[in-house]
């Protein structure tokens, strides 16, 4: 499944089978992750009555796993659109964390 | 991935695709059958007869539980949709759970009547099965048809974008040409319907949201139900007084909440403490009454009939989401529109199906030896027989079974569901037994015919309503569904007639062939 990009050889099942396994993941948990931070993102910060928030969040999550999924597969490496996704994901949960417990905003 | 974009997502479309389509088929089936969901309970309740009346019917259902229900802990009446007849009413004792529901239930027909029919859940069972499926808890039921619906949604943008000509797909549809044909069938039913799929994917997704994805209330609320409250009101039990008073006539309610709600009908009232001075009355406006299908609920006292404050209206993201349920659901849909939302939901079946077999078909010339298949192939082979010919016989066993299983059997309701899946997996053994699997296909195909064709000769025998009586009185719900019974019948023919000829078609090109 990869193109080996540096030597152009044909790729061996293993590492098609790694491939692919690897992009699974990163759709499935990066692809929720995202989802599930994008809408707890939204419903804490939106500037609208907090129950509407939560909706907006909600109704907009599963667009935003769809766009990952189709992203994870897309790409030419997996690697790239886990980072992508952790790039959006990790400061995202940090700040959400911190809204949270640590008393800020 | 290997050969880019098109090709990566061509994998995809094939693999997810494959991975969750015998699910999707059980949940195509099942939803489209649920569009006509209160008529098949209406088919399924031959004893229920004469017009819909929402008052009466509240009226009946009030007076039977003050005379045998004076002391519950609650009352719920379920008032018919505009294409129903019956008012389901039930009622709670002290220290019973909402799992109890059944033990006190009773129908009361539009002249306001106990009606003593047979012991079915009727559509509703169908309509349920959609999303809880059936024999495993309903929480994983839940999650298994969201992760077929997150994949559908995939599988939807994947396969737009594998598409090299999507338009010139909408008109193209060549029979007799084995894999093209099914390449065919399967992009005509899916782009015909496209709009439809990815509307009804997404706001099924919608349909469970809190439950799929429940992080926004975790992030902005302490605790769930201060959001449920929020989102779709409270339920409060009020305390009780101890101090009795007899309720005021519903009829007088129900008129103030449709001169609030500009004419449109009650769909449910639900009335805590029954009998006390704290009573309330709580209406909520139909489902069917309009696109935003989470209707409002307006609150009365028991005791006065005085409609309290009005809740405030809701914000725009949870209007949307009525709508999203709504436009799922199609409860709000008149007849023309209903039946063109059963058609797209028959196209959805038609396109897993057709992918389903599509699998096999285009795998099958690249055999390194066509007569002994690989093990992953032979079962995907015969899982495609045992559910597309395997669940149309188990829906055709739940409506025999509604008419041929005795009024006095225990637990009616559960045996009718027993004998879909009984039904359902009879044709599975035969699908996986029955060598060549073409033999399989036109056995299964025909015995599912069969199982559609007998629906209506059955009730012709076993009930009062047959199709010649239906039509002669112009009982459409009942002519139609029995017209409709043939109809599956025929197709399901039609497609054992076509695979059993394939063989000579294949055989007679060949020749063609070897003559040019």
């Amino acid at each position: 499944m990869p193109r080996s990009a540096s030597t152009g050889a044909p790729p061996t099942r293993l590492a098609a089978a790694l491939d692919v396994a690897a992009r699974t993941l990163v759709a499935a948990v990066g692809g929720y992750a995202a989802a599930a931070l994008n809408a707890a993102g939204l419903a804490r910060w939106l500037p609208m009555p907090r129950v509407e928030a939560v909706m907006t969040g909600m109704l907009a999550s599963f667009a935003v796993f769809a766009l990952v999924a189709i992203c994870a597969f897309a790409a030419a490496r997996a690697g790239r659109v886990a980072f992508w996704t952790s790039a959006y994901c990790v400061p995202l949960a940090l700040a959400l964390y911190l809204a949270k417990h640590g008393g800020v905003a | 991935m290997k050969g880019g974009l098109r090709q990566s997502m061509a994998w995809l479309h094939t693999w997810v695709g494959l991975l969750l389509g015998w699910l999707l088929f059980l949940v195509f089936c099942t939803g489209t059958a649920s569009y006509f969901q209160d008529e098949i309970t209406r088919w399924m309740q031959p004893e229920v007869h004469g017009l819909r009346d929402v008052t009466r019917g509240a009226e009946g259902a009030i007076a039977y539980l003050q005379k045998h229900a004076a002391n519950a802990e609650q009352w719920t009446i379920q008032l018919p949709g505009h294409r129903a007849v019956a008012t389901t009413a039930f009622w709670k004792e002290k220290g019973e759970t909402f799992a109890n529901w059944r033990d006190h239930e009773f129908l009361v027909d539009g002249e306001g009547h106990k009606v003593e029919a047979r012991d079915t859940l009727g559509g509703w069972r169908l309509y349920r099965m959609h999303f809880d499926l059936y024999y495993v808890p309903v929480l994983w039921a839940r999650w298994a048809v969201g992760l077929a619906a997150m994949f559908m949604l995939v599988a939807i943008i994947s396969g737009v974008i594998t598409h090299k000509k999507i338009f010139a797909d909408f008109f193209t549809l060549r029979f007799g040409k084995g894999q093209r044909s099914w390449l065919d069938g399967h992009n005509l039913s899916a782009v015909l319907a496209l709009p439809f799929h990815l509307m009804i994917t997404y706001t099924g997704l919608v349909t469970l949201a809190s439950m799929y994805m429940p992080w926004g209330i975790a992030a902005a609320y302490e605790k769930p139900t201060q959001y449920y409250a929020d989102a779709f009101g409270t339920a409060d039990t009020p305390a009780r007084s101890g101090h009795a008073v007899p309720l005021a006539p519903i009829g007088g309610m129900i008129e103030q909440a449709r001169a609030a709600w500009h004419g449109a009908d009650p769909g449910n009232i639900f009335i805590p403490v029954p009998g006390d001075a704290n009573a309330v009355v709580k209406i909520t406006r139909g489902t069917d009454e309009g696109m935003d299908t989470r209707g409002e609920t307006l609150t009365f006292d028991a005791a006065t009939g005085a409609m309290q404050a009005r809740p405030p209206a809701r914000g725009p993201a949870r209007a949307t989401e009525s709508v999203m349920v709504g436009l799922h659901a199609g409860r709000y849909a008149p007849l023309l529109l209903r039946w063109f939302y059963f058609l797209c939901g028959l196209a959805g079946t038609a396109m897993v199906a057709t992918g389903l077999v599509l699998w096999t078909s285009k795998r099958r010339q690249a055999l390194p030896d066509p007569a002994r298949p690989y093990f992953g192939f032979r079962l995907v082979e015969r899982l495609n027989i045992a559910t597309i010919a395997g669940l149309p016989f188990g829906m055709a066993c739940y409506f025999l079974a509604n008419r041929l299983l005795p009024t006095g059997v225990v637990d009616r309701p559960g045996w009718e569901t027993h004998s879909l899946f009984i039904g359902w997996g009879a044709v599975a053994l035969v699908a996986c037994l029955r060598r060549p699997v073409k033999r399989a296909w036109v056995e299964t195909l025909s015995v599912a015919a069969a199982g559609f064709f007998a629906v209506p000769i059955v009730d012709m025998m076993t009930t009062d309503r047959g199709l010649f009586v239906s039509l002669w009185h112009g009982d459409l719900v009942f002519a139609s569904f029995d017209l409709l019974m043939f109809a599956f019948a025929a197709l399901l023919a039609y497609g054992a007639w076509k695979v059993h000829n394939r063989k000579e078609a294949v055989r007679v090109r060949r020749k063609k062939e070897a003559i040019a």
